[in-house]
């Protein structure tokens, strides 16, 4: 995550990005394909809307409670046979699981896909210290193989199709271990067959994984992953050692919370009405599962995040995606322009508050959204990501970059404040209209008029009209 | 029954057809329309880009012009839903503009709410012989969750054929200073609106917001489609014998 530095704002990003047809194409088929299937799944239940309001409700007084919540979370794991690790920052987290593995004498770890190893550049930590960590999810053994980036948080090669795929598997494969076979096809069932091949392999090889967790359930020390393909169930069970990377927020109180997010997710994220795999585990038990277990609980700016009464609605989050597959924006700017593991709404308004807002990149994703609400419609957790946005443009308006703008919104309020002033610049504009060219406005005029012509400035403002005919 | 105008800064200086027509359109129905002349802009701009500070003024202005009226009807999807979505939000550390807003907030209407919910009439004697694509924007849809309402207008418009527009609660890619803080992601969502609205074979693109018809149409007219756009209230007010000639895409003075 400490890449987006020196990285340029997104408008030049996704300017780039949405002229790649192949991009465009790809994800137009994907995001519609999931959001077709999310509405069917979630119009199939009629309490939908109190799911939703449970969803918010709980996790809205988790937060308010959090200190108290993860002291009891932390004493269940510990009484449990796990340990229990705090990292304030990425740095720290790094530290501590790159120590967790080099005291096992292994150099190799398997994952489970995580967002929150991902955050922090976990893999990058890793492989500094000359331990090479695999991924296991289909798509992010894609993204690896293929030395490239996640651009979803849950489908992270969406960017890439079948053809692709297949690419990367017979040229990549080999280096990393089991190899494709040569006359792969691009069938799905053909390039799911090669990657299980590969993968099994390694399952069976490594003695220790590293996982997040999409829920941590504080009154037994229980940690939930749920999964697709069954390669978390196979990390979560075989290795020796298993290191579990969460961020605080990931907190549930009690089992009967924990319901109303099984019931949340997979139909927000796969649009399933059941994930096929839900792994549970409560510390360790001998001969039943790795018998050396660690939670690093991670700050990493949500400490801050939780500060902000409007900005804090976006730690409710449950990664499940929806936003970004309903985004008129992502949809067409692709995750990469994000710069950030959280790419599409919830990254816009999540990253910036992680962060900060200290970069161009940064200070430009609030920003990045029309505002037109499809997020916060189809949001589990009902985070109003629009009002966020705002929130934290007024933030970044008043930062370094924001002078000329200040001053034309300033000079804006400053007719609108008085009709008189509003009036005069409407004659003014009546006055000058055929010096107006339709086709091309000067400064940053022209960022409308390269694709849009301006409407013709009227003769008589409506107000104009109304005194001169009724008064 | 009393209704204020609150035409919109937008309407006011660029589209002043769309106020002509629902003072028209009112009328028609009996209403008594009067135009508040304290009024400009209800401050969408400022908050969405990030001027709290200037949007909050603009609120108070609202509600000092705005307090008296049995209704107040706003010709703009997304200038109601600021004032009645966000308005609150502004208020909510001033109890003062709170106060000032009380009365004046459960009385704004958008044109399709004030005609369906209030005055209740769908079938408000309209004539507009042409083929029309509705466009339903999103602060329409999302926020003030107008739904069939604009729809059931248009369907009671003699001699208007509606055609059904694929893909029209997705955002047509105006969203205000997005415009041109992101011109390439805005270009690119018109593109496929107005993909989908050429696809219906209409000649006419209806909407309740002139802010997205102003970025819709002057692709529009950019690329010579040949496709007109139009506010609601105009194709509303059209009768036979007051039917306008109309002007080619985006020229609407």
């Amino acid at each position: 995550m400490s890449t987006h530095l020196g990285m340029p704002a997104f408008p030049a990003r996704a300017a780039a990005e949405s002229a790649n047809a192949q991009l465009r194409h790809n994800l137009r088929k994907a995001t519609h394909t999931i959001r077709d299937k999310r509405a069917a799944v979630v119009d199939e239940l009629s309490d939908w809307a109190e799911l939703r309001a449970a969803g918010a409700a709980i996790k809205d007084r988790t937060l308010l409670d959090l200190d108290t919540h993860l002291e009891r979370l932390e004493a269940a794991f510990t009484a449990a046979g796990g340990h229990v690790h705090w990292a304030a920052d990425a740095d720290e987290a790094n530290r501590i699981v790159t120590g967790l593995v080099q005291a096992t004498g292994s150099d190799e770890v398997v994952k489970v896909k995580s967002m929150a190893t991902q955050e922090i550049g976990l893999n990058e930590a890793l492989e500094k210290a000359g331990i090479r960590a695999y991924e296991t999810d289909l798509a992010e053994l894609i993204v690896q193989l293929g030395h490239d980036e996640p651009s979803h948080i849950l489908v992270p090669a969406i960017h890439r199709n079948r053809s692709e795929i297949r690419e990367i598997f017979l040229r990549e494969m080999a280096d990393w271990g089991r190899p494709a076979p040569p006359d792969l096809t691009d069938e799905p069932r053909a390039l799911a067959e090669a990657a299980r091949l590969h993968l099994r392999e390694r399952f069976l090889r490594t003695k220790v994984a590293v996982s997040g967790a999409n829920f941590a359930v504080a009154e037994t020390g229980t940690l939930v992953v749920l999964e697709s393909e069954g390669n978390g169930r196979m990390c979560l069970t075989l290795p020796q050692t298993l290191i579990s990377v969460v961020g605080i927020e990931k907190l549930v109180p009690t089992w009967r919370d924990l319901e109303v997010f099984l019931q949340l997710l997979p139909r927000s994220s796969t649009g399933e009405r059941m994930n096929p795999y839900t792994s549970m585990w409560t510390g360790a038990a001998a001969g039943d599962g790795p018998r050396d277990v660690h939670l690093v609980l991670l700050d990493n700016g949500r400490t801050d995040t939780l500060a902000d009464e409007v900005g804090r609605q976006a730690l409710r989050c449950i990664r499940c995606s929806a936003c970004m597959n309903v985004c008129p924006v992502y949809e067409r700017a692709g995750g990469h322009a994000y710069g950030s593991v959280y790419p599409g709404p919830i990254g816009a308004i999540l990253t910036p508050q992680l962060r900060g807002m200290s970069t161009p990149l940064d200070a430009s994703l609030p920003y990045a959204s029309s505002l037109c609400g499809a997020c916060y419609e189809v949001c589990p957790v009902a985070i109003d990501i629009p009002e966020v946005l705002v929130h934290l443009r007024a933030r970044a308006a008043a930062g370094p970059g924001h002078a000329a703008e200040r001053l034309g919104m300033r000079a804006a309020g400053w007719v609108f404040n008085r009709p008189a002033r509003l009036a005069a610049a409407q004659r003014a504009a009546g006055a000058f209209r055929g010096l107006i060219s339709r086709r091309r406005l000067p400064g940053p005029g022209a960022a409308w008029t390269d694709t849009r012509d301006v409407p013709e400035v009227p003769a008589e403002s409506f107000r104009s009209w109304w005194r001169r005919e009724r008064s | 029954m009393r209704v204020a105008l609150f035409v919109t800064c937008v309407n006011d200086t660029l589209y002043p057809r769309t106020g002509r027509a629902v003072v028209r359109l009112l009328e028609r129905l009996g209403v008594d329309v009067a135009f508040p002349g304290d009024q400009t802009c209800c401050g969408q701009m400022h908050y969405n880009t990030g001027y709290p500070g200037e949007a909050a003024a603009l609120a108070r202005g609202f509600a000092r012009t705005f307090d008296g009226y049995d209704a107040v009807v706003v010709p703009s999807g997304s200038c109601a839903g600021m004032v009645r979505d966000n308005y609150p939000r502004l208020a909510a550390r001033d109890p003062a503009l709170k106060a000032a807003l009380a009365p004046v907030l459960p009385n704004v209407y958008d044109l399709s709410e004030l005609l369906v919910d209030v005055l209740g009439v769908t079938d408000v004697g309209a004539y507009f012989p042409h083929r029309v694509t509705y466009h339903p924007t999103c602060h329409s849809l999302r926020l003030l969750k107008l739904g069939d309402k604009p729809l059931r207008l248009l369907r009671a418009v003699r001699g208007l054929e509606l055609a059904e527009l694929e893909g029209a609660d997705e955002c047509c890619g105006f969203g205000g200073t997005f415009a041109v803080k992101n011109p390439a992601i805005s270009a690119a969502m018109c593109a496929d609106k107005m993909r989908h609205v050429a696809d219906t074979g209409a000649e006419v693109l209806c909407a309740a917001d002139n802010s997205c018809l102003m970025h819709i149409g002057g692709a529009l007219s950019r690329q010579r489609a040949g496709i007109r756009t139009m506010h609601l209230a105009e194709i509303l007010a059209s009768t036979e014998e007051t039917a306008e000639v109309p002007a080619p895409s985006g020229r609407r003075a």
